[in-house]
């Protein structure tokens, strides 16, 4: 008992000492953040830095991602879209990253918000929608933060919150274009769909992709299994495996567990169609497309609006029309002309809107 | 009585181990081309840093000590309960659903009833395996690997379905969550930390759990069952129906730690699939606070403070030098690793110390009983 | 779908996905039988699957990665015997490190050494002559690569190690009563640390089996707890080898059948599939119920005293 007291008792005293001692830290040494390669960073900048004397500070971005940012799926897309966003504002003088990744906990991703924000970073973004009760609690607090946070269009401004922007995508918009093919280059007429759990971003690319497909093809018949997890590529792998034993010849997949899905679609000479990021790096041949998500152009919109002052309130969307959703073409596999066209066809439906894709 | 020099020493040991590791957790980011002065001096600030430092390190600290007090109880008994995540899950979605479904009642018997629902569903969850190994002497540590398994696809299940947030419901991207809870609902906290009063609940609950250990029967043959089940049988003792009140209350306290997150931190609950983004990993992070703190409800205060800060610290840590959170977690398998092994050192000096060491404090060693009561059950 | 059609494919993918659980889980029971719980399986499973597949990646040796895997497991399991044999510490709670650290290292390696998922072209289905060209039988049991054959043909070398060698006998004394098997001049640490970096080389070539071998690429965390189910089996299975090649096929099969239930379009929630692999399993071991005790030292330190 005594023992144990006296541990409390250090415990206690240290919390209050580091109470006194640390609340004056405003800590100098704020995070010297740019992106993952830090080493190479060279002190000397500022000295050799003739507009020093303008001195546009580089505008602070931070992010908050559940997965990581070479996942090839979600959290990938927003990283590289960042990066470009970065490279087009002139590196990382003009425009300084940091990131948190595998903040799959939510609790933990609610106080890396408010950190980064405390910290004074110009826009934080909370890259996924499981963050956005954090957001709704953090954002009044700091009013002269920007905050944005996918995938919904939900800002909060109902709430009378005003500097919370939110983006989504799409995504059963290249879903549908994916089916289209997918339903053209299957001799079998049967299609296999890999996804995490029925909700959200993977839930819509998969009605986008199921709808396309039996629209091109009435007869094809879409086999949809759900493996109840974004980690686990064995069951994925599996999961691909009954879908070609069971007479698939096309498949497809949504989140970041799907890496081991086409390796089994590789090796029996299966189709695969990408969604999010660009997967044709791991199994070049088989690959047809990817429905390329690409943020930039919501990062854009949002980095002018806070320029002019607006720190929130808009919500986008990115879609084939706005350029957010590309149709990335592997030219690694010769898609027939025939099937090309259908494709173009499908995108061109989709925008001009004579193609409405059911997703209730 | 044992001089204070000693409790001292057993006290800081794990102190000491921590260093330890995190020296060698230096070395690694001296390879990342970190440097570890700042990036400890990060951690440091993360965790105590500042009164918002210090609040966040006692909010990640209540969880970690409510399941940590369920595996006190559970290790007394000679149990081990590794079902805490599942169980944690299950007492969210039922508090939860008291919220959801009582708007009209008072704020207080909300979180009342809801606090009572989290308890029942994580008693659920964990005397189901209780129940299994004492009547049908299924190995719990199956059970409760396979239970966390399952809760997580109740989760999923309910959090899509039934449970779904209506305006989630409506839209074309159903984000698998419930709606958020009134605001008259939430337990109250310290603003403007988000320290609430889950953690207060927590250390009340550790004094009765000491109490219930110690000074009353039902902890008398709790720990009776899990020292020597035979002799606590010829003494009297309906060992079995013990070991189904161990894991009940192990998993009861880890079902209030999930309550507590929705009503003290989340005020809704959502699913990424997995169980970890709802728990934070307590379930299993609440098992190394509980050996911090020597399988005894008031050293397992301190020791969840400490395990909490460092996770707070480690988070703090990535963000302000940018090394991947991988090594984060790295480094927290080894300061488990180091702490455990630093018990050696203080069982061989309680050895030395030998005889009239009072039942009362320190476990002999941990792991010396777990077994004892193994397959008991059927016997 | 012809009902032959489904069958075959729910044996055959059971088969597959009951690889990487033999291995580890027969690992686990050497260990087990000799007194000592290793919960960190998963974390020694992740190291084994990235060493595996880096080096199968930067050497194009699968039988080099396979050797890596080795070597990381030996280690990984070399480390954990130091803390549970010589610093006697608590084995549930050390596995529990052990599973962080491997979990984080794993993750951090891949990161610093590859930066992104990458493939391999793992070992090659094996269709062996006749056996592979029985009807049915063939191509369920007799065309996998060959880490599915090795999983299936550790089952009965463990069992006759365990049970038919003097080996095993040692094993079976230091876990059932180390102070005997000490004073008959067993070395208690040296038959524990033998089990324990067994366990670890066995799991390590779990983790190949997934990253070079069945899913041919590796990403974080990509066992997603398969090494706690492992453990789990060793229980099902009661400590011996068949049993846990029992509790492997039915877990894996049962996954199998709801991945089959889905693409067949059975209407019952996914979730409700999805869970019962794990529901059966505790269900069949609740209906059989085992006789078997566990190793009495089971999690128990040994110290000579001196």
């Amino acid at each position: 008992m005594k023992r144990n007291l006296i541990l409390v008792l250090v415990l206690a005293l240290a919390l209050v000492l580091s109470a006194c001692g640390g609340a004056p830290a405003e800590e100098p040494a704020a995070p010297v953040a740019e992106e993952p390669a830090a080493p190479a960073e060279e002190p000397a900048a500022p000295a050799e830095e003739p507009a020093a004397e303008e001195m546009m500070e580089a505008f602070k971005v931070a992010i908050i991602m559940p997965s990581s940012i070479t996942d090839l799926a979600f959290s990938q897309s927003m990283f590289d879209a960042l990066l470009a966003v970065q490279a087009e504002m002139g590196g990382e003088e003009a425009m300084e990253i940091v990131y948190s990744e595998g903040m799959f906990v939510v609790d933990d991703a609610a106080a890396a918000i408010r950190d980064y924000a405390s910290e004074g970073y110009n826009l934080v973004i909370a890259h996924g929608s499981q963050y956005g009760s954090s957001l709704q609690e953090i954002a009044p607090d700091f009013p002269e933060t920007s905050f944005a946070w996918g995938t919904t269009l939900n800002t909060f401004s109902d709430d009378g919150i005003t500097n919370v922007f939110a983006y989504e995508a799409n995504s059963q918009e290249g879903g549908y274009v994916n089916g289209v093919i997918a339903a053209s280059l299957s001799e079998a007429g049967v299609i296999g769909v890999v996804g995490p759990i029925e909700a959200g971003d993977a839930s819509l690319y998969v009605k986008g992709f199921v709808a396309g497909a039996e629209a091109t093809n009435p007869d094809v018949v879409v086999n949809v299994n759900w493996i109840g997890s974004f980690s686990d590529v064995a069951l994925a792998s599996e999961a691909a495996s009954t879908h070609v034993a069971a007479g698939a010849d096309v498949l497809t997949g949504t989140a970041q567990m799907v890496v081991g899905a086409i390796g089994v679609a590789e090796e029996n000479g299966a189709l695969w169609f990408g969604t999010q990021s660009s997967q044709t790096s791991l199994a070049p041949d088989i690959v047809v497309a990817n429905q390329v998500y690409d943020w930039s152009v919501v990062l854009d919109e949002i980095l002018a609006l806070i320029h002019e002052g607006t720190y929130g309130g808009e919500a986008y969307t990115i879609t084939l029309a706005n350029g957010g959703l590309v149709m990335d073409y592997n030219s690694g596999y010769t898609l027939p002309d025939d099937v090309k066209a259908l494709a173009d066809a499908a995108v061109a439906g989709i925008i001009d809107g004579s193609i409405v894709i059911p997703v209730e | 009585m044992r001089s204070r020099l000693d409790s001292l020493l057993d006290a800081l040991l794990p102190v000491f181990a921590t260093f330890a590791a995190l020296g060698v957790g230096a070395i690694m980011l001296f390879i990342l081309r970190v440097s570890p002065v700042e990036a400890y001096g990060a951690l440091w600030e993360g965790a105590f840093g500042s009164t918002n430092a210090m609040a966040e390190t006692l909010v990640k600290a209540t969880p970690l000590l409510l399941v940590g007090l369920g595996i006190c109880i559970a290790f007394r008994a000679s149990v081990i309960n590794i079902g805490g995540e599942g169980q944690m899950i299950i007492g969210g979605i039922l508090a939860t659903q008291i919220g959801l479904t009582f708007t009209d009642w008072p704020g207080w018997l909300v979180i009342f009833a809801a606090m009572v629902a989290g308890f029942l569903g994580g008693a659920l969850w964990g005397g189901i395996p209780g129940f299994l190994k004492a009547y049908f002497r299924v190995n719990e540590i199956l059970s409760t690997v396979m239970m966390n398994a399952i809760a997580v696809q109740v989760m999923n299940y309910m959090l899509r379905g039934p449970m779904i947030d209506p305006a989630q419901a409506e839209k074309a991207s159903k984000i698998p969550q419930t709606a958020r809870l009134l605001e008259a609902f939430r337990l109250p906290r310290w603003a403007p930390t988000r320290l609430h009063a889950g953690f207060l609940i927590a250390v009340v609950l550790a004094i009765l759990v000491y109490i219930l250990l110690w000074r009353t029967t039902l902890g008398y043959r709790i720990r009776a069952v899990g020292q020597n089940p035979h002799a606590a049988r010829y003494g009297g003792i309906r060992v079995r129906r013990h070991i189904v009140t161990a894991l009940l209350l192990s998993g009861a306290f880890a079902g209030l730690a999930g309550a507590i997150q929705v009503y003290g931190v989340n005020y809704r609950m959502i699913t990424d699939g997995s169980a970890s983004g709802f728990t934070g990993s307590a379930g299993f992070n609440g098992i190394v606070a509980a050996l911090f703190g020597q399988l005894h409800p008031i050293g397992t205060i301190p020791a969840s403070i400490f395990f909490g800060a460092l996770l707070v610290g480690a988070n703090k840590m990535q963000r302000v030098v940018q090394i991947p959170s991988a090594l984060i977690t790295a480094l927290n398998g080894l300061v488990v690793i180091f702490v455990v092994s630093s018990e050696i050192w203080r069982r061989r000096r309680q050895r030395q110390r030998l005889s009239r060491d009072e039942t009362d404090d320190a476990p002999p060693s941990i792991a010396e009983n777990i077994n004892t009561s193994k397959e008991e059950g059927s016997a | 779908m012809t009902p032959e059609l489904v069958i075959i494919g729910i044996l055959t993918s059971g088969i597959r996905l009951a690889t990487p659980y033999l291995y580890a889980a027969i690992g686990e029971t050497f260990g087990q039988r000799s007194g000592v719980l290793n919960l960190g399986v998963d974390g020694q499973m992740l190291l084994g699957a990235f060493a595996g597949f880096y080096v199968a990646f930067t050497t194009g040796s699968l039988e080099l990665g396979l050797l890596a895997a080795i070597l990381v497991g030996a280690v990984m399991g070399l480390a954990m015997a130091f803390v549970t044999v010589n610093l006697q510490a608590e084995q549930g709670i050390s596995g529990i490190g052990f599973y962080l650290f491997g979990l984080g290292m794993s993750e951090l390696l891949f990161k610093m050494l590859l930066g992104t998922v990458e493939t391999v072209k793992g070992f090659p289905s094996l269709h062996i002559p006749f056996l592979g060209d029985i009807p049915v039988l063939g191509e369920i049991f007799f065309q996998h690569n060959v880490m599915v054959y090795g999983a299936f043909l550790l089952v009965p070398v463990a069992w006759f190690v365990l049970n038919k060698t003097t080996l095993g006998l040692k094993i079976h004394s230091v876990g059932e009563n180390p102070e005997a098997a000490d004073s008959l001049g067993v070395s208690v640490a040296r038959i524990r640390y033998f089990t324990i970096i067994l366990g670890g080389i066995l799991s390590g070539v779990a983790g190949a089996s997934l990253s070079i071998a069945l899913l041919n690429v590796f990403q974080q965390n990509m066992t997603s707890g398969l090494g706690f189910i492992a453990v789990a089996l060793v229980y099902f299975g009661a400590w011996r080898p068949w049993g846990v090649l029992a509790g492997a096929l039915l877990f894996s099969m049962v996954n199998s059948l709801q991945l089959w239930m889905q693409v067949l379009n059975i209407p019952i929630p996914t979730e409700i599939a999805i869970m019962l692999p794990y529901i059966l399993t505790i269900v069949v071991l609740v209906i059989t119920v085992s006789r078997v005790r566990s190793p009495s030292a089971l999690t128990k330190p040994f110290d000579r005293g001196e």
